[in-house]
């Protein structure tokens, strides 16, 4: 027994030091809803001679926790991933290089939440709430067109939103209340919402397809992403010409969340991490991102597909709260929130 | 009728029948030993009588009440199985104390009951023994022990010296026989060893293949087995086939070994299947098998009988000396006691025996294959 | 004296009777030697990893190391849900015991057709990840589920009377679905090979079915049971995915609280605090188990089931066998039977259908196999998309791996644990065994990123990890369901088969072995299905290329389009084929020279 440990421990050894010799390898280090197409890896990995690794480490806050407790042994390269929720934390530890991107030139200053090009801004989405088309059409209702509008009586017990403390659109929506209603009177819309009938879950697969009607549920209005309706056409049962859902886009509805990268500090290979970081960055990747993430490229230069853009709605102001708030603050928000609406 | 009373009992388990028209009686106090060879029912009467199963049909009583349809654990039967079945997670005295608690008998009550009966076993003081570090004989007793002490009105055992070595078994079943009268149990012996059936039993319920042979005294039926079957089981030898006339109530048997014309009344005229006796003016010829006992035989010339033969071997047995006796080419087994001096291998010898003492005579019926002794 | 074994036991009456404590005394350097595999394994991929992230935690505390210690216990909240996830705990165990014990006699005693069936199914429970899970019962309990919809067009009600997520009895009902299958499988198959006999001795001793049953086959019992208990409330105590989907919002044990206070807050020292009280309660409930139950393992005479199992003859027998088998279904299999049955249906929603609930529930449209067809495509030449046979095969593999290695570690340990029970080896041994399975998911795999990192042993990113994580789940349960059957082999079997010049090699193999043959099964599927449906550990370290079968269904069931969601029900529904074929596959396997024992 204690002879078939050794040797599997033996060739482990074995195994690793093989691989360690080979062939240049770049890793990536993501969450794991990371995507993109076959074809650009290729082209990536065959533009550089390298072989691209990508380690998808859980969902974003465990795959940065990995990345910081990995600090200076790092288990990649580069990590993407990090979103403005997070990014003071990511910061804060010192886990990134700086990088000053020539490819930064192409991107929107309001993207670039790192002024220290630390971590560098790849893609963006947001945080809306979908309602079902086909509830208010029947109902006769006018769907919600902003936030206070969900105060109002006609939708009572309709709208369902995930809790804060375990789901990002959840957090992304507190946020957005706050950024909205500003902190002294984000607790007082909550207490309407509560007092409106309001379905707190925990996570978003049990708000989007066991409460929102859509899917059989109860509740017309889910929090979701902007991007939900689109989903919704393209991975359609059967052909559809008009997203069954729509956004409640109004000013200050919705929270942007940004996605970024970073180059790991102490890593081996920082002259192909940089080449990733501005393949990220460059307009074949960007115009890739959608039908891949369905997130946005933060490239100016990036073409969007017509088949995306046709049901998209990208929201003109959404909510805006800064990193460095959010890090001081995101443990008294959420306990202040759970004591209005879950107590 | 008192004690238990168990009439046409039959059972069938698919393709086999275990019990077919089983009658029998046990009076109170009384030890009736069902014996016969491993598969002939023995267990499975125990199972139906105890209750842990249903006859299909025919009835067990008790007293004259019938107990169909009465479950198992409140028949107030003890059974003690072949292979014990102590509970392995309680000691001696829990074991034993079992059925105590089940009465509902007081603690003080339960505990003097518990020690009587340890040593009426001969085990006194094991009660806080573990069950699981017990020798095989003493295993046996608790087991015993267990299944007396709330007195039931009946005790089965169970082939319960069955895997025990040969001097613990001859020392036990004297023992048992004992404890069993001491407490004037009525019991039922299971067991297909001869010797212990006659030891302990006062009538022995010879069964073979779900039928009962033969119901008697183990002398009854040692002296006049009712069948070939009980014959060969009990080991009476010599049995020889051949073919028996009646004349004038005379009865002439023609067999291998010789002619014997055996005047009447001399012995007792083989029963009919139906249990009719033979009209002594038939002429016809009928199959028979001829008894001819072992120990019935002497080797002086004196008797109404005589046989002539040569020894072919002979084996000194301690108390009696076995001899092979070739008669007409057949070989016959004799038993003589050890005082008498069996003359060696190949010496002609003359044998003598009276007809009431060394024979009888079995009808052949399609049911029993052929009776020549090899 | 059908088997060699029972030829063996008649040998036995001719050994003297030897002093219980003299018994066979086995060199301890066996005993050392045999506890180092499973020893090491822990040392290596647990302790070290745990002991490393507990420090690297502490370090990060503010103030004294005490502070973050004062912090939990003087919180109002992390009491409260110390004592939500204790008593949560508690009441699944004791209804789980109540549903299976019942499931378990009627497994163990009767002999009918569908049995391995109902095994199998009720084991498929086992496997599948709690988004699955809670899909499977919103199928049927949602508010549009199939219950609700009948009782709505039944008696004419505007709104669903009932209402699943969100409540305490979605929790217990989901806890019992999962853990079922511990108590059918280890009580039941314990419970198989038990002597009828010592019924019918209680019987014939005037015991009726209910004295019989309390005072003889429970007491015997009882090693099994605590064994299945133990199990069942450490799962449930460490129980994450149930109570974080279907309790919702107001219900917050242990382990949610580490994952919010590691992963939302990074407040590790708070975290760290939160897993060792964890681990200390798991420590504490092991250590009762031991000392209640090794008091109570005894040499049984164990029979094989064409003896101790019978066909159903009674109408009131096949009654009472109805129900139990009706409430098994209704609870474990309908669930699964639902998600099956949604992953081929077409459902669609249309304006009429809209006008009768207000809802516009989908409406059922057929039979349809575009769900499977679609899980063949690779609609956008993703990188990370995985054909289901790929991901078939990667989580047949790492199950693979994961059965080999537990036993390989679960079965000297086991040995050990069943021979000298009271030594003091043993004593402090076996608990440590049960603590991965009380151990913070979220904690012990950073433990791994933080321990796990130089070579030979830099694992972090290796797909080995899985395999091994799996492990540290799978291995205890083999020696929970292994050690009962091994104490209960008596003893004096050992001693007989030495007197007549077997080694102790060759008494393994010859009395232990085949004796606990069908122990072992059960481990092995335990192992099985514990890789098999193994989510966590999978999605932190797994490489994305080659998903598991749970990792793919995550990854579809958390995008919208009801093609997504359509795909992670049919892959869903192979995942619960596969585990089914899997476990009927290691029941029909036979240990060779051993018939059906």
């Amino acid at each position: 027994m204690k002879k078939k440990i050794l040797l599997l421990l033996a060739s482990l050894a074995l195994v690793l030091s093989a691989c360690a010799t080979g062939h240049q390898t770049l890793k990536v280090m993501t969450h794991d809803s990371f995507a993109m197409s076959e074809e650009l890896k290729t082209a990536f990995e065959e533009q550089h001679d390298v072989t691209l690794e990508i380690i998808a480490s859980g969902d974003t806050g465990s795959a940065l926790n990995k990345a910081i407790l990995s600090k200076g042994n790092p288990i990649a390269d580069v990590f993407y991933g990090v979103d403005n929720a997070f990014l003071s934390r990511a910061l804060g530890e010192g886990i990134f290089e700086v990088y000053d991107s020539p490819l930064l030139a192409e991107i929107l200053d309001d993207f670039e939440l790192d002024p220290q090009k630390r971590a560098l801004p790849v893609d963006f989405g947001d945080v809306c709430l979908n309602y079902d088309r086909l509830y208010f059409s029947e109902q006769g209702i006018q769907p919600p067109l902003n936030l206070a509008d969900l105060l109002n009586p006609e939708y009572r017990s309709l709208l369902v939103v995930t809790n804060p403390a375990t789901s990002s659109p959840g957090l992304a929506f507190l946020l957005a209340t706050i950024g909205h209603f500003g902190e002294d009177g984000y607790l007082v819309y909550w207490q309407g919402l509560k007092e409106n009938d309001l379905l707190v879950v925990n996570d978003w697969e049990t708000a989007y397809y066991s409460e929102f009607s859509r899917s059989g549920g109860s509740r017309p209005i889910v929090l979701s992403y902007a991007s939900s309706p689109a989903f919704e056409v393209i991975y359609a049962d059967a052909p559809m010409d008009e997203p069954p859902t729509g956004v409640v886009s109004g000013d200050g509805a919705c929270f942007r969340q940004v996605e970024f990268v970073g180059i790991l500090e102490g890593t081996r290979q920082r002259d192909l991490a940089e080449k990733w970081v501005d393949f990220m960055l460059s307009t074949s990747f960007q115009e890739d991102i959608p039908l891949q993430m369905f997130v946005f490229p933060v490239n100016q230069n990036a073409q969007l597909d017509s088949a995306f853009t046709q049901h998209l709605a990208i929201p003109d102001r959404p909510a805006f709260v800064s990193p460095e708030d959010i890090a001081l603050n995101r443990e008294r928000w959420i306990q202040e929130w759970t004591e209005t609406v879950l107590r | 009728m008192n004690g238990l009373s168990i009439t046409n009992v039959h059972k069938r388990f698919g393709e086999i029948d275990a019990l077919i028209g089983v009658s029998f009686e046990v009076a109170p106090g009384e030890i009736v030993a069902p014996l016969g060879p491993s598969g002939c029912g023995k267990s499975t009467l125990l199972a139906i009588i105890a209750g842990l199963d249903s006859s299909d049909q025919g009835d067990v009583q008790w007293d004259g009440v019938s107990l169909a349809g009465i479950p198992a654990h409140r028949r107030d039967f003890g059974l003690m199985f072949q292979d014990l079945v102590l509970f392995p997670h309680k000691n001696v005295s829990e074991n034993i104390s079992f059925g105590l608690q089940m009465q509902h008998v007081q603690k003080e009550d339960a505990d003097k009951r518990i020690a009587e009966v340890l040593e009426l076993v001969g085990l006194p003081g094991f009660e806080e023994r573990d069950v699981n570090t017990l020798s095989g004989g003493e295993a046996q007793r608790v087991a015993l022990a267990r299944s007396l002490a709330p007195r039931p009105r009946l005790l089965m055992l169970d082939e319960p010296l069955g895997s025990l070595d040969r001097s613990l078994r001859e020392r036990l079943v004297f023992d048992l026989r004992d404890i069993l009268r001491q407490s004037e149990q009525t019991a039922l012996y299971v067991t297909h060893d001869q010797e212990e059936a006659f030891t302990l039993a006062d009538r022995v319920v010879l069964m073979n293949t779900g039928r009962i042979e033969q119901i008697d005294t183990p002398q009854d039926l040692y002296r006049r087995p009712a069948s070939v079957f009980v014959a060969r089981f009990l080991g009476l030898n010599n049995l020889l086939d051949g073919t028996l006339q009646t004349h004038d109530g005379n009865m002439e048997v023609i067999t291998q070994v010789g002619r014997f014309l055996i005047p009447p009344h001399e012995i007792d005229l083989p029963r009919l299947k139906d249990d009719k006796y033979l009209d002594s003016d038939e002429d016809d010829q009928r199959p028979v098998t001829l008894l001819l006992r072992p120990d019935a035989v002497s080797l002086k010339a004196d008797g109404s009988f005589q046989l002539y033969g040569t020894v072919q071997e002979t084996t000194f047995r301690g108390s009696t000396c076995r001899a092979v006796i070739l008669v007409n080419g057949l070989p016959l087994r004799f038993d003589f006691p050890a005082a008498v001096s069996v003359p060696g291998a190949g010496e002609a010898v003359t044998l003598g025996f009276e007809a009431h003492q060394a024979l009888q005579l079995f009808f052949v019926d399609s049911a029993s294959s052929s009776a020549q002794d090899r | 004296m059908d088997t060699r074994v029972d030829r063996d036991r008649a040998a036995l009456k001719y050994l003297p009777a030897m002093p219980h404590q003299a018994r066979f005394k086995r060199p301890r350097l066996t005993s050392i030697l045999l506890w180092l595999a499973p020893l090491i394994f822990l040392l290596l991929f647990y302790f070290y990893p745990l002991g490393s992230i507990l420090g690297m935690s502490f370090a990060r505390a503010q103030g004294s190391i005490l502070a973050p210690f004062i912090e939990a216990l003087s919180s109002a909240s992390i009491r409260g849900v110390l004592w939500f996830t204790f008593w949560q705990a508690l009441l699944s165990t004791l209804l789980t015991l109540a549903i299976g014990l019942p499931g378990a006699y009627l497994l163990a005693r009767y002999e009918f057709r569908g049995k391995s069936i109902i095994k199998a199914l009720t084991g498929i429970a086992f496997v599948l990840p709690t988004l699955v899970v809670a899909a499977a019962f919103n199928a049927l309990l949602g508010p549009q589920g199939l219950v609700n919809s009948a009782l709505m067009s039944t008696f004419g009600l505007q709104q669903p009377p009932i209402h699943f997520t969100n409540t305490l009895t979605a929790i217990l009902i989901a806890h019992m679905f999962y853990n079922t299958t511990i108590v059918l499988r280890l009580v039941g198959d314990f419970w198989s090979r038990l002597d009828p006999r010592l019924g019918q001795a209680a019987a014939v001793l005037g015991a009726n079915k209910w004295s019989t049953l309390r005072r003889i086959t429970l007491p015997l019992l009882l090693p099994a049971i605590a064994s299945a208990a133990l199990l069942v409330f450490i799962f449930t105590f460490t129980s994450f995915g149930v109570i974080l989907v279907l309790g919702g919002p107001q219900f917050a044990t242990l382990e949610t609280e580490i994952y919010y206070q590691t992963v939302s807050l990074f407040n590790l020292p708070l975290a760290a605090v939160l897993a060792l009280i964890q681990l200390v309660c798991t420590l504490a409930l092991t250590i009762i188990y031991t000392r209640l139950v090794s008091g109570l393992s005894r040499p049984l005479s164990l029979r094989p089931t064409h003896i101790t199992q019978r066909k159903i003859s009674t109408w009131r027998g096949r009654f009472l066998a109805g129900i139990v088998i009706l409430v098994l279904m209704g609870l474990i299999v309908a669930p699964l039977f639902a998600l099956g049955f949604r992953s081929i249906s077409n459902f669609e929603r249309t304006e009429s259908s809209t006008a009768r609930q207000g809802y516009g529930a989908p409406v059922w449209r057929g039979f349809t196999l575009e769900n499977y067809r679609q899980l063949n495509i690779n609609r956008r030449g993703s990188l990370f998309y995985a054909s289901p046979a790929t991901t078939i095969a990667v989580s047949l593999g790492y199950a693979g791996a994961t059965v080999v290695l537990a036993i390989l570690l679960g079965l000297p340990a086991a040995w050990v644990l069943s021979r000298r029970r009271s030594s003091f080896l043993n004593r402090s041994l076996d608990p440590l065994l049960m603590l991965p399975l009380g151990t913070s998911a979220v904690t012990l795999g950073l433990g791994f990123i933080v321990a796990l990192d130089k070579p030979p042993l830099d694992l972090r990113a290796s797909p080995l990890l899985v395999p091994l994580a799996h492990t540290l789940v799978a291995f205890p349960f083999v020696v929970r369901s292994l050690t009962p059957a091994l104490r209960s082999i008596s003893p004096r079997l050992r001693e007989a088969a030495a007197v007549m010049g077997a080694n102790p090699r060759t008494v393994f193999r010859h009395v232990d072995l085949p004796l606990v043959a069908r122990a072992l099964l059960v481990a092995a599927a335990f192992a099985f299905t514990i890789s098999l449906g193994e989510f966590g550990a999978t999605a932190l370290i797994a490489r994305p290329e080659y998903p598991t079968i749970p990792l793919a269904i995550y990854r579809l069931i958390t995008r919208p389009g009801m093609q997504n969601y359509g795909q992670a029900l049919a892959l869903s529904t192979i995942l619960m084929l596969v585990a089914g074929l899997g476990m009927l596959a290691i029941e029909r396997f036979r240990i060779a020279d051993i018939g059906e024992f």
